[in-house]
């Protein structure tokens, strides 16, 4: 066997470029076959909430849009990377490669979203984000578009608005990641210009769920708000340990973004959220005839879920791709559906987006939300907007 | 700086009421038994349902909360682990890595994947001020509640006839069986007395360090460290292992958040390079 | 000749007995060599199967040979992920080379971590080798200025294979690349466990006291094997990175850990086909599962387990042949 092993190496690999190549030549696929797009999502492990929202409003895109655009049929294929970002990666390419998907889309966490970019550029498929949401991502490969939020956009509206309402002091305190890192850069920065004053600024490891050393760092430091940004699922951690550590009785607010005041575990956090205020692009109490419309189809199709951000991103990233397949008569490649992707403007459930022409990030309304109980149930009710916010981080530094 | 002491020792305390089930099974059968957590974790979820759905007062949860996850213990020791005794700790650690999954995923099926919480009265999230110091209602509720139980096990096991017994059975099986103490008997009620402390602390904790289906893996290092930390010779060991833990680990994050998460996991490597049996452990059998 | 000289001919023609090539493993290398020719589209699922299966090996050097029940094996795997992905992008481009680095680096990560599972119990062994795992994967968290901390290692762009193939899309040259890898690695490894050193590590987990009585130093025995089996999943984690070029926080997981010895279980230990066969059918039964219940494998997953350990290994794995044998006595 050993002796064989120096014939054999040379033979694999001339068998292989031989292979490769003979595959490059037939890759180009029939025309009229079914649109399809690879729905990469979290169904499994911890951010499996994000996988079925999404899920679900890609179903409901569907059901009420059909599945016959510009005389293609198109055709999702659902598949599970469990939040692993190798897994992410392997599905792709084995959706491009072996299913010959038309688009890429899902995407629950950055890294996820980061590992797939080589691929969208190498295959030149294009790639909606659904989820992720560090501003970088949509850098990486000029196939990506998104049409969930950025954290920079958020948290630097959170900062602006902020700043105008008497708040001088802040101590910021987000998860260690990523998205993390940006939401506090970027509210510290806009926070900063507006005249205000950065005591602190916690990071929280997210393997970490006691809040408490952190808290009593807050308490200690004083100030007048504590800005937080955690990924969905810890916020009503951080929120109960606020409250049981009396916070709130000393005066300090609690501001955030969107994330930690998930509509989808809003009702579950109980009381203990009202008065919380938020900066975010969407809330299901958002009071339009395309919200109240998507949200009781949304309810009535998964047994009374309450839909929350993420499943809005998903149903806008359909809408990206449904549009992107009319515009280019059903026949368009990868390069000329991201080229009408850009520029895409349509009314959302969330209020008016547009796709950035020059960054492919999403543009739209970021509102600031304080938690009410409406009609015994518990809300992020918007009461100022920032109109059409643009991600502040591309091509700038924080 | 005495409110993280306070903070350190009720998570401690919360962690040794927990963990303590643990040491017992392992100092007695030699079990490496990894789904610990899960038991805890179904103490939270029972409460979580009778509490917030059911509409049961927080106080009758609790017990509700132990016996059901005795119940469940028990069951399980008698069906399933009574098998794996005998086997290599290999196998051991196999089936109850095998166990959690199934726990986990069976949670996710008919709760759902969410972080769930406790609705508590009212009364237990108040703050006050003993001495200058801010204290939580609910983390002093933890650390009566679990102190009352630490001194109550330490009585049982160190007073009582059953005590006298286990600890015989620990020492030395074969000789105990000799001497007519039903072993297995012995045995069975402790796991199912342990699994029910890990619910009630479950139940207990729930609302501290928030439930949801991945709490047996998050929370089985630190069970793995109380024990291991602490031997499996008594109650002493794992309650000053779990208090230290507790008081590390949260001063660690308060004054070196950098380096926070390394800390108890040094310690530990340290601890057992020192003395591999724990601090207070005897010589393996 | 004496009656002794006879006794040890007898027994060294036993050991060469059981190291001889047997026809079976020549199958299973061929039925290798032709999956790269008959199925071209499942390249990428056969990359990741070898891949894990050479790093299931690594841990049956550890386990079935040398007997240390080990939870944080994935330690080993992911700093060899990170430390390929690093080396490219700092210049060590070829993929020889960075794999050659790999292994030494983690072969010495491996050798200064060993000391810390000679002493103790099982259960110390165990939590020990977790925390380093954990530990590890603390590190590269925190260490996001090297390593891009949660967000993964981006940018890994190995160069050419020996100066001519390019890693393509398809993964046909990753997957030759990851055969051979594997099947030299392989073979080195069979010569080590069939050398008398390797039955001398053999007979330190058989019984450790006996061992040192005639004479073998036991400790150094396990640092020996437990630095190889480092540096085999060392380079299992940087074959990984140079063909999907990326790294992230999840390598260190104790997930992988665990599905790791489930893959040893199902595959057997102490033979070292155990890790290759294990990681084929954890991966075949995954994705059939997966199929099914996309959001409730792991449930199956877990009862797989159980079952083994109650049922018995062998009774499951030799379930088919019984079932066959039965058929055909009937018929």
């Amino acid at each position: 066997m050993i002796r064989m092993l120096p014939r054999l190496i040379p033979r694999g690999l001339s068998a292989a470029v031989l292979c490769g190549a003979l595959l490059a030549v037939s890759l180009p696929a029939a025309a009229q076959e079914a649109f399809k797009i690879g729905l990469i999502l979290p169904l499994t492990g911890p951010s499996q909430s994000t996988g079925k929202q999404i899920n679900a409003a890609v179903k409901l895109f569907m059901s009420v849009n059909g599945d016959m655009v510009a005389g293609r049929k198109v055709e999702v294929i659902l598949r599970d990377d469990a939040g692993v970002a190798d897994t992410t990666r392997r599905v792709a390419q084995e959706l491009v490669v072996k299913d010959h998907v038309a688009v890429l889309a899902g995407f629950g966490l950055t890294p996820l979203a980061l590992s797939v970019a080589p691929i969208a550029t190498q295959a030149k498929v294009p790639m909606v984000v659904m989820a992720a949401a560090t501003s970088v991502i949509t850098e990486k490969s000029p196939f990506i578009v998104r049409t969930s939020q950025t954290l920079p956009q958020v948290s630097s509206t959170m900062g602006t608005w902020a700043a105008g309402q008497n708040i001088r002091k802040v101590v910021t305190l987000v998860a260690d990641y990523g998205p993390g890192l940006d939401a506090e850069a970027w509210f510290n920065k806009a926070f900063k210009a507006a005249g205000g004053e950065v005591l602190d600024s916690l990071r929280v490891p997210l393997a970490n769920p006691d809040f408490a050393p952190f808290l009593q760092r807050v308490v200690d430091t004083r100030p007048d708000a504590v800005f937080v940004f955690t990924p969905s699922g810890f916020g009503a951690v951080f929120i109960k340990q606020f409250i049981e550590r009396g916070l709130d009785k000393t005066g300090i607010k609690l501001i955030g973004t969107g994330d930690v005041t998930d509509d989808d575990q809003l009702n579950d956090m109980g009381d203990v959220t009202l008065g919380v205020v938020t900066a975010g692009p969407y809330s299901a109490s958002h009071a339009s005839p395309e919200n109240k419309a998507f949200v009781s189809a949304f309810k009535a199709a998964n047994a009374g879920m309450r839909p929350n951000f993420m499943a809005v991103f998903g149903y806008d990233g359909m809408q990206v791709i449904y549009d992107a397949i009319k515009k280019t008569g059903g026949k368009g490649d990868g390069a000329a559906l991201v080229a009408v992707m850009q520029g895409a403007a349509w009314e959302s459930p969330r209020g008016p987006v547009a796709i950035d022409p020059a960054t492919r990030d999403i543009v739209q309304d970021v509102y600031i939300r304080k938690v009410a109980r409406v009609g015994g149930e518990l809300f992020n009710e918007e009461f100022a907007t920032m109109k059409q916010v643009r991600d502040p981080a591309h091509g700038a530094t924080p | 700086m005495l409110t993280n002491l306070f903070d350190g020792v009720a998570y401690g305390m919360l962690l040794f009421v927990m963990a303590c089930g643990l040491s017992v099974t392992l100092g007695l059968m030699n079990l490496i038994n990894l789904a610990h957590g899960a038991f805890a974790m179904a103490g939270g979820y029972v409460t979580v349902i009778l509490v917030n759905r059911l509409g049961v007062p927080f106080f009758a949860a609790l017990p509700l909360a132990f016996v059901a996850s005795a119940l469940i213990g028990l069951a399980l020791e008698r069906t399933l682990y009574v098998h794996v005794y005998r086997k290599s700790h290999l196998e051991q650690v196999l089936f109850s890595i095998g166990l959690v999954f199934m726990a986990m995923s069976g949670v996710t099926y008919t709760l759902g994947s969410q972080q769930v919480f406790v609705h508590l009265p009212a009364f237990l999230s108040q703050r006050f001020d003993v001495f200058g110091v801010s204290v939580g209602a609910y983390r002093l509720f933890i650390i009566v509640v679990c102190g009352v139980l630490a001194a109550a096990l330490q009585f049982a096991v160190a007073r009582t006839r059953f005590g006298s017994r286990l600890r015989a059975a620990v020492d030395d099986p074969v000789v105990a069986r000799g001497l007519g103490i039903n072993v297995n008997l012995v045995f069975a009620v402790t796991f199912a007395v342990g699994s029910g402390l890990a619910g009630l602390g479950g139940a207990l904790g729930a609302e501290l360090l928030g439930l949801d289906p991945s709490f047996p893996v998050k929370f089985m290092v630190y069970f793995l460290i109380v024990v291991a930390v602490g031997g499996s010779a008594g109650m002493t060991g794992p309650l000053v292992a779990a208090l230290l833990l507790g008081v590390a680990d949260v001063s660690g994050k308060y004054y070196l958040p950098q380096f926070g998460a390394f800390i108890i996991y040094v310690l530990m490597i340290v601890v057992l390079l020192w003395r591999p049996q724990g601090l207070f452990g005897r010589a393996a059998r | 000749m004496s009656a002794r000289e006879q006794n040890i001919a007898a027994a060294s023609q036993a050991l060469a007995e059981t190291s001889r090539v047997k026809p079976a493993e020549i199958v299973f290398w061929l039925a290798a060599l032709a999956s790269f020719f008959l199925l071209p589209e499942q390249h990428l699922l056969l990359s990741e199967v070898l891949i894990t299966g050479l790093f299931a090996l690594s841990l049956d050097l550890v386990l079935g040979y040398g007997g240390i029940v080990s939870l944080g094996h994935a330690a080993f795997f992911g700093f060899g992920c990170y430390a390929a992905g690093l080396a490219t992008k700092h210049g060590v481009t070829d993929p020889l080379l960075g794999l050659a680095l790999v292994a030494v680096l983690t072969g010495a990560l491996g050798f200064a971590t060993s000391f810390l599972v000679l002493r103790g119990s099982d259960l110390t062994r165990i939590m020990v080798t977790l925390s380093v795992g954990v530990l590890m994967g603390e590190l590269a968290n925190r260490m996001a200025w090297l390593t891009g901390g949660a967000d993964g290692l981006q940018g890994v762009a190995p160069g050419l294979l020996l100066g001519r193939f390019e890693f393509d899309i398809f993964g046909q040259v990753a997957y030759a690349y990851t055969l051979c890898v594997a099947f030299v690695l392989f073979v080195l490894a069979r010569r080590f466990v069939h050398s008398p050193f390797g039955w001398s590590v053999r007979a330190v987990k058989e019984n450790a006291l006996r061992t040192s009585a005639i004479g073998i130093p036991v400790n150094r025995r396990l640092v020996v094997v437990y630095t190889l089996a480092a540096a085999y999943a060392g380079i299992a984690g940087g074959l990984l990175t140079q063909t999907t070029q990326f790294a992230s926080l999840d390598l260190f997981s104790f997930h992988r850990s665990a599905d790791l010895l489930l893959i040893l279980i199902i595959g057997g230990t102490g033979y070292l086909y155990g890790g290759l066969i294990g990681a084929l059918v954890f991966k075949l039964i995954q994705d059939a599962i997966a199929n099914v219940t996309p959001q409730y494998w792991e449930f199956w997953i877990g009862l797989l387990l159980v079952s083994f350990v109650l049922i018995g290994r062998e009774r499951i794995v030799g379930l088919p042949g019984l079932v066959w044998r039965r058929l055909r006595g009937r018929a």
